[in-house]
Order: structure tokens, then sequence, then C-alpha cells
């Protein structure tokens, strides 16, 4: 499984990483490398087996949609974290150019 | 005896008695930190006014009566778990100022019982290795020997607890990251059920393996601390409502009788010899102690590795969208578009490894290639988690050792991803099926700690501490202390 240049770049762009050229060319082949590597599942046999997603054998954990007061000092902490803040909200480049 | 190395156990017996104060306990904490931490490098930030105003109001709780199990005891968080009014970085540089605005459900449930948090402890970048060397600050050293890495992912937490910089840590297990560094530091470490303890306010990277767990120096403190962090969180909802038991309660129990499962498979090719001959002994132990052991087949358990690394970076892939440089976090200002702040903030953020597994998970959930990886891949998790259940439904344990070898050099392998995600082989079969599984110290190659690990049934910590615990009750290995 040898990934080609174009593919690594489109990767990168589907995860939002701008990654240098150097860094293109080292995933690629590592990359490469690790998709060999798990190619070996295709041996087992899996045709009547279902998916696990989880282990907890829980489902469907439900509980009632309402408001909760959130701790006033803890709100304003986090938003005290974004780069940047206009009246209480955190402002981002315009999204349509 | 130093404070600092005091058990738990020992400590809390000297506080009720007020032979000792939680303020003289993490002076003696704080000081071992300042004398080592420069050598080891476990800590990335040490809150110690925090910890003394702790210690102080433990020791306050203590005057008026209370006798909590962990009342001023000190001790050292992974920094991947929410620490409020603290920093915490997961050891990325996508986090650098990030200050948590809230505490974690575990944080909250040890701040409640008086546990005095003393730093944030070194790791690999969110989670992901096994050596701490993908750490954005730094790699940690391993007490033992100052060449080799610590194990990861919670290196640091492992570290600080084989030099006795604290009582006990909490780490984090996805995929071995509490056993593996346990095991190259000769500590004990549990990695608990899935769901047993909360997971709200940890750094998630694989939702569906992550488990926080305490590193201790004795299988006794590993109880004690369980016992504080276990149980149903409202705010986790893959916490199921179930009791936690009293873990202190059966730890010395008889095991004479019990029925030990030892897969072939990990006792063959890859595993280091004299980490054979450690282990097989420590079987040997077991044996003269009156438990029986089987010999069991997991023929699945060789695909752990490609299916973890599917599942894990698939998950991280989506996990790790949530930094994109909008709402906290390092945010490129050179930026011509709204793209661009994702882009350039993730790709200068984001350290060598994280960018290669977001890669990986982009890639094999991406547009044709999802049934083929990711689907395949939970599809052979079931065949994993099935034999081990059907085994351990006749055992009460399994056996293995932790890791394949023994702590290994520093840069020995940090060029080669793959080698590395083989150092998982021996933890991704318990982590993909949510079981129990702890490691202890059971003997020494060369100078340096080997580990064995006993993997237990779901919800069944009790039976895996009991039997670890003996063990530890009839050697002598945990109580070794490296020379530093």
């Amino acid at each position: 499984m040898k990934l080609t240049k174009k593919e690594i770049e489109h990767i990168a762009t589907l995860a939002r990483l701008k990654l240098t050229d150097e860094e293109l060319k080292k995933y690629g082949s590592q990359l490469s490398d690790v998709l060999s590597y798990i190619d070996q599942l295709k041996e087992v046999d899996t045709e009547d087996t279902e998916p696990t997603a989880q282990v907890t054998g829980l489902q469907n954990v439900l509980r009632e949609d309402v408001i909760e007061d959130w701790d006033k000092q803890e709100i304003k902490e986090a938003l005290k974290m974004a780069p940047e803040i206009e009246d209480r909200q955190i402002k981002v480049k315009r999204v349509l150019d | 005896m130093k404070l600092n190395e005091l058990t738990i156990k020992q400590a809390r017996a000297l506080l009720l008695k007020k032979e000792i104060t939680s303020v003289e306990l993490t002076e003696a904490c704080l000081g071992r930190i300042k004398e080592v931490d420069d050598k080891v490098k476990a800590c990335l930030t040490v809150c110690e006014e925090i910890a003394m105003s702790e210690a102080k109001k433990a020791d306050e709780r203590i005057a008026n009566g209370e006798t909590g199990e962990l009342l001023g005891i000190p001790y050292i968080a992974k920094d991947n778990i929410l620490t409020k009014g603290i920093r915490t970085t997961a050891a990325s540089k996508i986090l650098d100022n990030y200050i948590a605005p809230f505490d974690a459900t575990i944080i909250k449930k040890l701040k409640k019982a008086g546990a005095v948090l003393l730093a944030k402890a070194n790791m690999d970048e969110f989670a992901h290795g096994a050596s701490t060397e993908n750490s954005a600050y730094g790699l940690t050293h391993n007490p033992w020997d100052f060449d080799r890495v610590p194990g990861g992912s919670s290196g640091g937490s492992a570290a600080a607890v084989a030099a006795d910089m604290c009582l006990f840590s909490l780490g984090t297990d996805t995929g071995g990251s509490v056993r593996c560094p346990a095991s190259f530091c000769g500590v004990t470490g549990m990695k608990p059920t899935y769901g047993r303890s909360s997971r709200f306010g940890l750094m998630a990277m694989t939702s569906s393996t992550d488990v926080p767990g305490p590193i201790t120096k004795t299988v006794e403190d590993s109880a004690i601390v369980l016992g504080v962090m276990a149980g149903n969180d409202k705010n986790d909802a893959s916490t199921p409502d179930e009791k936690v038991p009293d873990y202190n309660k059966d730890l010395s129990k008889n095991i004479k009788g019990l029925k030990i499962g030892v897969p072939e498979i990990f006792f063959g090719e890859g595993l280091n010899k004299d980490v054979k001959e450690i282990v097989n002994i420590a079987i040997k132990k077991y044996k003269d102690l009156g438990v029986e052991f089987i010999s069991i087949k997991l023929p699945h358990a060789k695909y752990g590795i490609p299916v973890y690394y599917i599942i894990t970076p698939s998950e991280i892939s989506s996990n790790l969208a949530r930094f994109d440089g909008i709402r906290y976090g390092f945010s490129e200002k050179e930026s011509k578009n709204l793209l661009e702040v994702y882009t350039k903030s993730r790709g200068k953020g984001f350290g060598a490894e994280a960018k290669r597994r977001i890669m990986l998970g982009t890639y094999v959930l991406s547009a044709g290639y999802y049934d083929a990886y990711y689907l395949k891949a939970q599809k052979v998790r079931t065949k994993i988690k099935e034999e081990l259940d059907n085994e351990l439904e006749k055992l009460d344990a399994i056996l293995i050792p932790t890791q394949p070898t023994t702590a290994f050099k520093i840069g020995e392998q940090s060029d080669d991803p793959l080698k590395m995600y083989l150092e998982d082989i021996y933890q991704a079969p318990a982590s993909l099926s949510g079981l129990p599984a702890i490691s202890i110290p059971c003997g020494f190659a060369k100078d340096l700690p080997v580990g064995m690990q006993l993997i237990g049934k779901r919800f069944d910590e009790e039976k895996i501490f009991n039997i670890a615990n003996v063990y530890q009750e009839n050697t002598d290995f945990h109580l070794q202390k490296p020379k530093i």
C-alpha cells in the first residue's frame, strides 16, 4: 500500500493540517508502512461478525433535556481562553469570502 | 524513612495518629521534586502554593475528626486531566497557554476526599506513545536508568511515583498507557474496567477505550485510590450504574484454588528471554500459593495492534478536531481566512505523532476506505473481545508479561512509528475489550524492573487486586527503590 504525494496532500486537507513538504514526504512513507502492516486484518474471517463500537453493554443512555446552571466563574474562565473576545463572544474570521 | 517514601496506607496511619501532618508530607514531596526532578523531568507544572493551602485544609479536616482514606495525601496528575485554575497542556504546544476552567470528575472526587495535588505530570503529547518521548516539553527519564525511557504515555506519572515525588499519581490508559510505564518504572499501575471511572474532564483520545487509573507503590494503595475515583458519573454516559465495592475488603483473601490462564501467544516469539524467565518465576510463586495455571489459546490476540491502530487514530482524528485555534489553545495570528486559522494553528500546534495519527485516522475513515479499515477493525475487535470473555468465564484471571521487554534506551525507536506501535502488543487486547488489568513489579532483568499483568473480568477489579496483593504480601520487588 503506497500512498502518492497527491493522496497525502488530500488527507492533510481533509484533516485541516498545513504540512511542510518534508512532513508530507515523511508521513507518506510512514503511513504506507503502517497501512501495509494493518492489511493483515484481511486474513480474519468476519463474515458473520457484528462490529463492536463500545464494550459497556449500555444502550441509549438518556436524560431529561433540561438547562443546567453552570458555575458563572467557570464560564468566564473558559471564555478567557479564546484568542479573541468581543462582548462575551468569540471573534472569528469571516466564514464567507 | 522519609515522609515522601511512605505508602498511602502508612501515611494515613501516621496522619490519623497525629504523628505527622499533611503539610509536612506535602513539604517532603515538594522537596523531593526540587531535589530530583531536574534529572527525572517528570513534572510539567508544579503547583506549590495550591498544594500547601490544600494540605493546610486537610490538616484542619483531620483535626476536626475526619478520617477519609486520601485525606491529606499528596499526589500528581497526568497533564491530560483537567485541573481547575491550573495549566493543563496534555504535553502539547497547541495547549501551551491553556488553564483548565473546571475540574475533571476524578479530580473533583479526589479534592473532596482531601487529596493534595502537587503537580501535573509529563506524558506523550495527547497520550500518543509508549515512551513519553513524544512530549512537546522534552522527555522524562526512567528513575532506574536515566538513559532509558520511563514508558508511556503516563511516563511522568509513573516516574514520579518510582522516584517518591508523591504518594500516588493518576494516569490514563487507552492502550497500555498506565500499565507500560508502571512496568518500566517498577510501580503498580491499574487500568480499571472501561467505564469504571469517569472520563469527564479527560482530554479524549480514543473515547471507546480511554480510562483513568491510579499509579501507586503498592496494590493496597491502588485499591484505596480506585475506591475513591470509581463510580457512575452523570457527565459520562459510559459509566454504568454499578456499585463500587469496598476494594480493601478482600485484598488478602486466600488465593488457593484460583484458576489463572496463561496465553501461549504472549510467551512465544518476541518476548525477551530474561522477562520470560522472571514472569515464569512469578508463576511458580503463585503455584506455590496454590493457584492453578491453565494454558489457553487466544488466536485473535495477535490482531490487537492492527485493530488498535485503526480504531485509535480514527477516534483521535475526530477527537482532536476540536483543536482548531478558535475557542482555546494556540491560534495562528497570520492567517488570511478561517480555513487558514484551522490548518496553520493545527499544523504548527500539533507535534509529529499527533499529526501522524490524525492523518492515519482521517485516511481510514475517508470515503471508500471505511468498510475496509474501520468496519473491519471493529469486527475483529468483536472477535478479540469474545475470545477473552469466553476464556475468562472459566478463569479468575489471565496472566501475561506487561511489556515484552524492560525499558528501552532513549531514542532507540523514536524514528520508527510502527516499531513504537508494537510496544502496545501486550496491552491492546485488554483495552479493546474494556477489561480491568493491573501491572505489578515481579523482578529485575539487568537491574531494570519487569512487570506482569493480571487481566480480570469486566467490573471485577476486586479479584485482580486480591491476586496481585497476595503476590506483594509474599514478595518484595515492589519495595525496591531506584538509587537517584
